[in-house]
């Protein structure tokens, strides 16, 4: 259990002064993740978000060793850099403990960087994959991804006359990645930060490759006002439509339980992205998203007694 | 030491002397053996190399990068779609200034798909910022891939070393070995000034680089491309003076009297040679030209040798598909622009898909350039030869 007050006397890894929007969850997600972290890292960016509101040369808000190659390859470049750790160690070129963590949006993750991801993961590299989910391509203007939620309004799943925002449900990648064995694997959001650096801090001490999905509200493409972050990023708890949990050692374990799980509506009226489901001609689409969340937490809830 | 080997089997035996930190790589034909007999030394403990066998060629540049920004010595080998696939990947490693050498075979690009030889793939890279040196035969590939290590890591950006698909890659060779110890001591160990494993000194590398400061990046890696050559020249002498054998960057035969001349990339040079040889016999004074070194281009040295001839015929095993013929066509037609004297020039794009060139064919190739001489005149200046229904 980290206590805030042992964090918060830390150096800061990744610093303020960035280019992220006011409210912007991809930066507590990167903020939190390196506070975790109790070794010294080496952190690699895929294009996105977090690395254009950090990176703007010649300013950097990373305070620790970072490398942004491109789009859809950050684990296949964290896999080579921790593969020179290891070859450099070997020779004692190295001699410090390091450890090693991939950035990448749902863009970077769930789309286009899903190949070298599985790649990673499954030559196992010693590598803590981070995602930080903000459920669409949030970079080049709120486009949709395979991890847009059913019925959200993006620039490329609009709200139309005719079609009520995206007609799909969303990838399950932590169940994917899961697939694949790792070492860890979890889902976490920064409203619950205890349960997101133990996750972190966990991820760090296996010896092979790790993943985090965290939950990263982004106030812009999610259209709420920017100091209700962290309160859309616990409701996503507390309606399940976001399950804090790990699995580790082929068993899941559900780490945060809501008290009461409440109805995504509470959840999806706090954003202007499902603002037209409440004024469409029926009520599928939120069904059909309420029926995705609820079968997929009570098949965690089973997952996790066993 | 004198074996027999392939180009690929003389690739990978200078790969296990160089023995890199890392190689990341991803069969593809004709180049798998590469990487397949490298992992064969991985896995009997030849090397010390971190073997990192990735998912596709994009990962396995991905891969290089993060190896070589960590100071690692990095290797990798790839052909055709290979190559096409790491394209985005090229360009991002010669930005960052990382060295890696890739050893490639060279393969026609899809479509139609086919395995053979012909020089679209490094071609189509050609503006990626990377070193492009072509062989002629296993041996020169062997001692280039030492020499490519060693070059890229001085002027810090990554390199090609390229075979013919098959007619070096597969063809069996008399090839001399370097005696294992004197590679490392040829190499020496990379020097480093920038580590992302360096915690202690945080390194920012690939940060976003707006119009205030990209061009000035981007030019000092334009610079850097142009301090390349005696770089080259001067691996390639310690090489030739402690090995014995030297390439030099424009590899010139029996230029000084030629009246008429081809200038070839690849296998075609030494098949040209022998070319040369039979038509000297018949009394004809010709010459042949091997651009060995292409990127950077090497423009001086080429000027010098393609104004000795008055003819020359330039072999492009590759289009650019513009209406335009080959690319070393385009280049020796730009560089002789600012030429005093300038020789008439035929371009014969030949051999794609790995359609064979004979000696004879180049033979005819030479009796039509001294009939251009003669007559003073190019009936059609970019043939397609050897294709049906030309």
């Amino acid at each position: 259990m980290a206590k805030l007050k042992e964090l918060a006397a830390q150096e800061e890894k990744f610093v303020g002064g960035h280019r992220g929007c006011a409210g912007c969850g991809a930066a507590i997600v990167a903020r939190q993740v390196l506070m975790a972290a109790e070794n010294p890292v080496v952190v690699g960016a895929a294009t996105g978000c977090l690395e254009v509101f950090s990176t703007i040369y010649p300013y950097s808000a990373s305070n620790v060793p970072y490398i942004h190659n491109a789009f859809e390859n950050v684990a296949a470049t964290m896999a080579g850099v921790e593969a020179a750790y290891k070859a450099l160690k070997k020779k004692g070129k190295i001699k410090k403990d390091l450890r090693f963590i991939a950035f990448g949006g749902d863009g970077g993750t769930y789309d286009i960087g899903i190949q070298a991801l599985s790649g990673m993961i499954e030559r196992r590299h010693r590598v803590l994959y981070v995602c930080y989910n903000n459920e669409a391509y949030m970079n080049t203007g709120i486009q949709r991804s395979s991890a847009t939620p059913r019925g959200a309004h993006t620039t490329t799943s609009p709200a139309g006359k005719v079609v009520p925002g995206k007609l799909q449900l969303r990838k399950n990648l932590t169940e994917i990645v899961i697939a694949h064995e790792p070492d860890y694997a979890a889902q976490a959001t920064f409203g619950y930060w205890n349960d997101l650096v133990t996750k972190v801090r966990k991820a760090l001490a296996c010896e092979g490759p790790s993943f985090i999905n965290v939950y990263a509200p982004c106030r812009l493409g999610w259209a709420y006002a920017p100091e209700k972050t962290v309160k859309v990023s616990k409701m996503s708890v507390e309606t399940c439509i976001w399950p804090l949990y790990e699995y580790q050692d082929g068993k899941y374990r559900i780490t945060v339980k809501p008290k009461e799980k409440k109805p995504i509506t509470e959840f999806l009226s706090m954003q202007g992205r499902f603002g037209h489901l409440f004024k469409w001609k029926d009520d599928v689409p939120i069904r059909e998203y309420q029926a995705e969340v609820d079968f997929i937490w009570e098949r965690l809830l089973k997952r996790s007694e066993t | 030491m004198i074996v027999a080997r392939t180009g690929n089997e003389a690739m990978a035996e200078a790969m296990r002397q160089i023995n890199p930190d890392v190689v990341a790589a991803y069969p593809i034909t004709p180049a798998t053996e590469v990487v397949q007999l490298f992992s064969k030394f991985v896995h009997d403990g030849l090397v010390d190399t971190e073997f990192v066998p990735v998912e596709s060629e994009h990962s396995a540049c991905s891969a290089c990068v993060g190896a070589s920004a960590s100071g690692a010595r990095v290797m990798t080998s790839t052909a055709s779609q290979g190559l096409a696939l790491m394209h985005e990947i090229l360009f991002i490693a010669a930005g960052l200034r990382l060295p890696i050498a890739i050893c490639l075979v060279n393969r026609s690009l899809s479509s139609p798909i086919n395995i053979h030889c012909d020089h679209s793939d490094t071609l189509a890279s050609r503006d990626a910022g990377w070193l492009q040196i072509y062989t002629e035969n296993a041996q020169e590939a062997y001692d280039t891939t030492i020499q490519l290590v060693k070059i890229a890591e001085q002027v810090l950006l990554p390199g090609i070393v390229s075979t013919d698909a098959f007619i070096i890659s597969h063809g069996m060779e008399r090839v001399e070995l370097v005696d294992d110890k004197d590679v490392p001591a040829f190499l020496g160990e990379r020097k480093v000034n920038y580590s992302l494993l360096d915690v202690d000194n945080p390194l920012t590398l690939g940060p976003l680089d707006l119009q205030d400061y990209f061009y000035e990046h981007k030019r000092s890696e334009i610079d850097a491309m142009d301090h390349v050559l005696p770089v080259i020249e001067k691996v390639q002498k310690e090489f030739g003076e402690k090995f014995g054998r030297y390439y030099p960057i424009v590899d010139e035969y029996k230029m000084d009297d030629a009246e008429v001349a081809i200038l070839a990339m690849g296998s075609t040079g030494g098949t040209a040679k022998v070319a040369v040889e039979r038509m000297r016999e018949k009394g004809k004074k010709v010459g042949m030209i091997r651009c060995r070194v292409y990127r950077p281009f090497p423009k001086d040295a080429m000027t010098t040798a393609l104004t000795k001839a008055k003819v020359i015929g330039i072999l492009d095993r590759s289009d650019t598909l513009s209406s335009l013929g080959g690319h070393l066509y385009n280049d020796a037609r730009s560089i002789l622009y600012d030429s005093h004297t300038r020789p008439i020039l035929k371009n014969y794009v030949y051999g794609l898909g790995g359609r064979d060139i004979s000696i004879e064919e180049i033979e005819s190739i030479y009796t039509e350039l001294l009939g251009i001489q003669k007559s003073g005149a190019v009936d059609k200046d970019i043939v397609y030869f050897g294709v049906r229904g030309e």
